[in-house]
């Protein structure tokens, strides 16, 4: 800790400096309602993709079923915030979102996470599909349709400060002592198995703290464009997520961070093109897969402690 | 004990569809170990094929389900060969991202090319019903059932009787040991691909003539129930996807039945988390261990 306040500092000083500036850049009116929206996406997209990399790339369980989770937290807060209109009342439904779907994702990850690479991608995309079929046939979700008039809570500032304060969260649970025992788990869970791992213990807590980050991003979700629809969390949003985590690179949280901002810029600039959009999104994850299976960042992270090692050095010679 | 004939009546047709497109998947699993997400698309072309050679050229039912055979076996080769191949040694996570996107990219290309709207498919053959004692048989239904069980059969001898189908089963119990004793790997994947892939541009055809309608994204679903049933009869088994594709259209029918049809997929899914837990190799495959 004390070894490494400069860069505690130094991240603290970025994450402040980036809300100052979007928030000058906004009040100057450079950033208008069209970008705004691109970088809340952005942010939800962050908060989204971290989590399922925690679980798909930190301990190697190769979930298919963030968006069921999603669809919960998002669920949640439409449903309180409807009923108690105040910014409590969103801060309520955010925890209760959560609560609700770290109940589900254990009771999904006791049955599921025995299986493992494929069968359990399948597994899990069944679990997400069963929970969008309960809040299809329910009453209080509003059935097919969805739930429109939300109020708006969510601002880009409350996604800012949450995607700040998720990644801050998944970092420091990855670097811990049980970052390091899920990193055992996905290199080899017999073996990590045999040095006294609890593998089921890790992998579990891998999947329900991806789950929670999922059920924020959903709550924000809901409350920024105000309707959802069970449709809007099916498979293929499993997969968007899914192709931002790979994209950047499995095991690299900053490769997140690129992705999701390149993908989110292009997203943008491909809205015109309309269905063609999801025919590109899908050709580029070919290749990408061919070409280059690790993505961007491979499991490297950008660190501004490597930066910095890496100008001291050229100083010195 | 009508309504039960007339709702096994139902389920056998279903499930033939379900177990047309679960064998492929299963042929599939058993030689390279890869979900083939893409199969249930194959499917969907298939389905297109027909509805354009029947609307434009007038062929009649044979000649569209077999054109559409040949479409389906020409794509699942291409796909193999483009997507598949080149990722033969990476992990088993990449090439199934990459089957999610083929996927995709069938998906979205249809619904780019055509239009996402569902569509009517020609009634190339008139529908008419029989009475068997008060059960309602219709004569698409007999033809389902028919087509099913003779492209089985016929699978059933090319696995077992031929040359290609001793090199399938060699390859897909080990492929360096095939490889050495003279067996061409690439050739014989390349030839699993075109026989499950034509099964699935099959089972295509069948299903535009039993529900009428068919659209780009029509194969996502019955793409992974028929997963399901794969896993349920135990991946790698011939046998095991026909009996699992036919036990899927019975519990589907039996809850739609009961009036829960509104939970149906939910109840497929269940059920394949059920059967991974407590039967992982299913009912009728090899229990095999990990090597520690």
């Amino acid at each position: 800790m004390k070894k490494n306040w400069k860069y505690i500092l130094a991240w603290l000083l970025i994450m402040i400096a980036g809300f100052c500036l979007i928030d000058a850049l906004i009040a100057v009116g450079v950033i208008d309602n069209f970008i705004e929206n691109m970088l809340v996406t952005i942010g939800i997209n962050i908060i989204l993709a971290t989590g399922l990399n925690l679980i798909i790339g930190f301990s190697g369980q190769f979930s298919l079923g963030h968006a069921g989770f999603m669809a919960i937290g998002a669920y949640a807060t439409a449903i309180i915030t409807q009923r108690m209109d105040s910014n409590l009342g969103f801060l309520i439904s955010l925890i209760v979102g959560m609560i609700l779907s770290i109940i589900v994702a254990l009771i999904v990850g006791f049955a599921t996470l025995r299986l493992r690479g494929d069968y359990l991608a399948i597994a899990t995309l069944g679990a997400a599909e069963i929970i969008r079929n309960v809040i299809n046939n329910l009453k209080i979700t509003g059935g097919s349709s969805g739930m429109f008039n939300i109020p708006q809570y969510c601002t880009w500032a409350t996604v800012y400060v949450l995607v700040c304060l998720t990644t801050i969260v998944l970092l420091n649970f990855v670097r811990s002592r049980s970052g390091r025992a899920i990193k055992a788990v996905r290199e080899d869970d017999i073996a990590a198995e045999a040095m006294g791992i609890n593998t089921t213990k890790w992998k579990l807590a891998a999947f329900v703290l991806g789950a929670a980050t999922a059920a924020i991003a959903g709550g924000l979700h809901a409350s920024y464009l105000q309707t959802i629809a069970p449709s809007d969390f099916g498979i293929m949003e499993s997969i968007s997520i899914l192709v931002i985590v790979v994209l950047g690179g499995v095991g690299s949280m900053t490769g997140t961070f690129l992705a999701a901002i390149v993908l989110g810029i292009l997203d943008t600039v491909l809205q015109n093109f309309g269905a063609l959009r999801m025919v590109i999104y899908a050709a580029a994850l070919i290749l990408i897969m061919i070409f280059k299976p690790s993505g961007l960042l491979g499991n490297r992270e950008l660190s501004l402690k490597k930066l910095g090692q890496h100008f001291t050095r050229k100083q010195r010679s | 004990m009508q309504t039960v004939l007339q709702q096994v009546i139902n389920a056998l047709s279903l499930g033939a569809v379900y177990a047309l497109l679960a064998l492929g998947y299963t042929m599939v699993y058993g030689i390279i170990k890869l979900i083939n997400f893409a199969h249930g698309d194959i499917y969907m072309l298939g389905a297109f094929w027909a509805y354009y050679v029947i609307n434009f050229w007038h062929l009649n039912f044979i000649g569209a389900l077999l054109s559409s055979m040949v479409i389906g076996a020409l794509s699942g080769v291409v796909i193999e060969y483009f997507a598949y191949r080149p990722l033969r040694n990476s992990p088993r996570i990449a090439v199934l991202i990459t089957a999610i996107g083929v996927s995709f990219l069938l998906e979205n290309g249809m619904s780019y090319l055509f239009g996402a709207n569902p569509r009517s498919f020609p009634q190339v053959i008139k529908q008419f019903n029989f009475n068997i004692g008060g059960v309602l048989i219709s004569n698409i239904q007999i033809l389902i059932l028919a087509t099913a069980l003779i492209l089985m059969v016929l699978l059933q001898i090319i696995i077992q009787k031929t040359k290609m189908g001793r090199a399938m089963r060699a390859v897909s119990v080990d492929p360096e040991a095939a490889e050495l004793v003279g067996v061409d790997v690439n050739h014989t994947i390349s030839f699993t691909f075109a026989l499950g892939s034509a099964l699935a541009g099959a089972a295509g055809v069948l299903i535009g003539m039993y529900y009428n309608s068919i659209d780009p994204l029509m194969g996502m679903t019955p793409g992974i129930k028929a997963f399901v049933a794969a896993v349920l009869g135990g991946i790698g088994s011939i046998p095991g996807a026909s009996v699992g594709g036919f036990l899927i259209g019975i519990l589907e029918t039996f809850f739609q039945s009961i009036g829960l049809s509104a939970y149906k997929d939910a109840v497929v899914y269940l059920v394949l988390i059920i059967i991974l837990l407590f039967l992982p190799s299913g009912i009728f495959g090899k229990n095999t261990r990990e090597k520690v």
